[in-house]
């Protein structure tokens, strides 16, 4: 059995940078941040406690609430948005039409790209003097507007379809693969039964893409939380503070405006915001586990 | 229009078929447009770009601005183009990749055939830190990085990334060794092969479509990286989309709207060719990103 102790020791020794990562980087950098958090540190950590005083300054900033507000408007409606389109596109290549991976290809191919490129062409597409507006209007549609990027109520509404335009095509690829895994048999029992087609995408195979789009919501949202990159190219969180998001409000506080002890407690926030969206996909995954562990 | 010819396609043109391809056309504008408009743009001359007709072709093929985005364009006062951000981007890039596959490969292997002691709290703690939001790890990382001479520095913004990506990469590979047949590996455990000759003799060779595909989504999702270029690879390493952002969004002088987006392009043009060019590969990758073991 000595062998055999020694070749498990080759394996713990394989993973041991990993563990190494996942201590000191992961829960120690986590560990580091938490306990900022509750200091007054300005440009440099000191270890003087405020308790929850950089939390209560948090919330009473009206930028921090402005970019939280932002982020459930965004987040629902790209993610939502992504869900919907990405599941239109599906369902309309898996209606056996011509040159579909054509299409697939096309559609998928922002999801290839970075969110700065995203950003910077939408930036270009919705520019008020040189764009779509004034092309437009300069084909006689003198009221045509799309200046988003630079009107304080849509720019977020900029990001959202900047967003949705990158994503969707994530979503198209997942909801495909389920529905290209589904059984004909169903397909003939509807047809005999007189279903319309998109009755039959809604009722009956939209539940059964339940992990596929659970996933895709997953990552959908993990990015909603991580969306920076995005916002810093299209409207640099602008016009005033319209486009600001947590992301941004974090890294401005703790790398230019010297507030390491209000950004992260902002982060920290952040972190918990990520529990609350994960925690009950997670569980749903775990409960559909078990249940199907049960009936085997 | 002629159907298609295998299984049960429809016969004739019926209004739900027209409504169909309407629908997929104008998706196909929807989603093409936006690069058409960068591209010609970045091919015509600025009085061109000032008449306001966003989709109206170039008259010219004048590729002036691509030779000025590549090496002359501005970011602040320092006006070198995209190509010292293309060779960091390049440079960043190619190691970690090959880092963190490597490192990936070697974690699923271990993770999945030996189940050492504790490998399952490891996994879950690895998948669950790729949830957590960059920012939590930022401050710390900085310091720690620093107090080793390793901030700001082409080393260290390689590190950042590949300690960044073992989750996924751990993930594609865990997920790919535990569909092998586990008597592949006590064959030659019996053969008295040890843990690292069956993982160079049989496992890695086995698993070079896993390599080519976890290979492929890493080397898309470092290049496109941001946030961690901005932060730790310091002024002399700024890789291409950092260097892009500052260019486009630099706030001084007049904009050159063909330089910008000759320069997006450009930065675009890696990972779309990647793309393009392994059409399957990339969805396979995705997909088996996005489908959590």
């Amino acid at each position: 059995m000595r062998f055999g102790k020694w070749r498990l020791r080759a394996a713990q020794l394989a993973l041991s940078p990993t563990w190494l990562t996942v201590i000191v980087v992961y829960l120690g950098t986590m560990a580091w941040t938490v306990a900022l958090s509750f200091t007054n540190s300005r440009l440099l950590p000191s270890w003087d406690w405020a308790g929850f005083a950089q939390y209560q300054r948090l919330f009473d900033t009206s930028k921090w609430n402005l970019a939280l507000q932002n982020l459930v408007i965004f987040g629902v409606l790209y993610v939502f948005g992504c869900l919907v389109l990405g599941f239109l596109l599906a369902a309309a290549l898996d209606r056996r039409v011509r040159f579909e991976s054509a299409f697939r290809t096309l559609f998928l191919y922002p999801y290839a790209m970075s969110f700065v490129v995203t950003g910077l062409i939408w930036q270009w597409l919705m520019n008020p003097t040189l764009g779509i507006q004034p092309t437009f209007q300069g084909m006689g549609w003198e009221n045509f507007r799309f200046d988003w990027v630079t009107n304080r109520t849509m720019a977020i509404y900029a990001v959202v379809l900047a967003g949705i335009w990158q994503g969707s095509g994530l979503v198209m690829v997942l909801a495909l693969a389920g529905m290209r895994g589904i059984d004909a048999e169903q397909w003939r029992a509807a047809r005999i039964d007189g279903i319309p087609v998109w009755r039959v995408y809604l009722s009956i195979i939209l539940p059964q893409l339940g992990p596929a789009m659970a996933a895709a919501a997953t990552l959908l949202s993990m990015g909603v939380i991580k969306t920076y990159d995005l916002v810093i190219a299209l409207t640099k969180g602008g016009p005033g503070s319209s486009t600001e998001v947590p992301a941004k409000f974090i890294m401005d506080n703790m790398f230019q405006r010297q507030n390491l002890g209000l950004a992260t407690a902002a982060a920290v926030v952040l972190l918990l915001s990520v529990v609350l969206v994960v925690a009950p996909f997670r569980y749903a995954a775990y409960i559909t586990a078990k249940r199907r562990a049960g009936q085997l | 229009m002629s159907p298609i010819q295998s299984g049960p396609a429809p016969r004739k043109i019926t209004i739900g078929r027209i409504g169909l391809y309407l629908f997929l056309i104008s998706m196909v504008a929807f989603f093409a447009l936006p690069l058409f408009v960068m591209l010609i743009t970045s091919l015509k001359t600025d009085e061109e770009i000032r008449l306001a007709r966003i989709f109206a072709l170039p008259a010219s093929l004048n590729f002036s601005a691509w030779a000025t985005a590549w090496s002359g364009a501005c970011a602040g006062t320092i006006c070198n183009g995209v190509q010292a951000g293309f060779w960091n981007s390049i440079q960043i890039t190619v190691p970690a990749v090959a880092i963190s596959v490597m490192l990936g490969a070697l974690n699923g292997y271990a993770l999945s055939f030996w189940q050492p002691k504790g490998g399952k709290i490891l996994f879950a703690l690895l998948m669950a830190g790729a949830l957590v939001p960059y920012q939590i790890f930022l401050y710390p990382m900085v310091r720690a990085l620093a107090s080793v001479s390793l901030y700001n520095s082409l080393p260290g913004i390689v590190l950042v990334h590949v300690l960044f990506g073992l989750p996924l990469v751990t993930l594609l590979f865990r997920n790919y060794f535990i569909t092998l047949p586990v008597e592949l590996f006590k064959a030659a455990r019996i053969d008295g092969a040890g843990f690292w000759r069956i993982f160079f003799e049989i496992m890695l060779p086995m698993s070079v479509p896993m390599v080519v595909v976890a290979a492929m989504l890493q080397f898309t999702g470092i290049w496109n990286d941001f946030l961690l270029g901005l932060v730790f690879a310091g002024p002399d390493n700024l890789p291409m989309t950092v260097q892009l952002n500052n260019i486009v969004n630099t706030t001084t002088g007049s904009r050159a709207y063909n330089v910008d987006m000759a320069a997006t392009m450009l930065t675009a043009l890696v990972p779309l060719s990647i793309y393009f060019l392994s059409g399957r590969w990339f969805v396979r990758g995705i997909a088996a990103g996005a489908v959590k073991g």
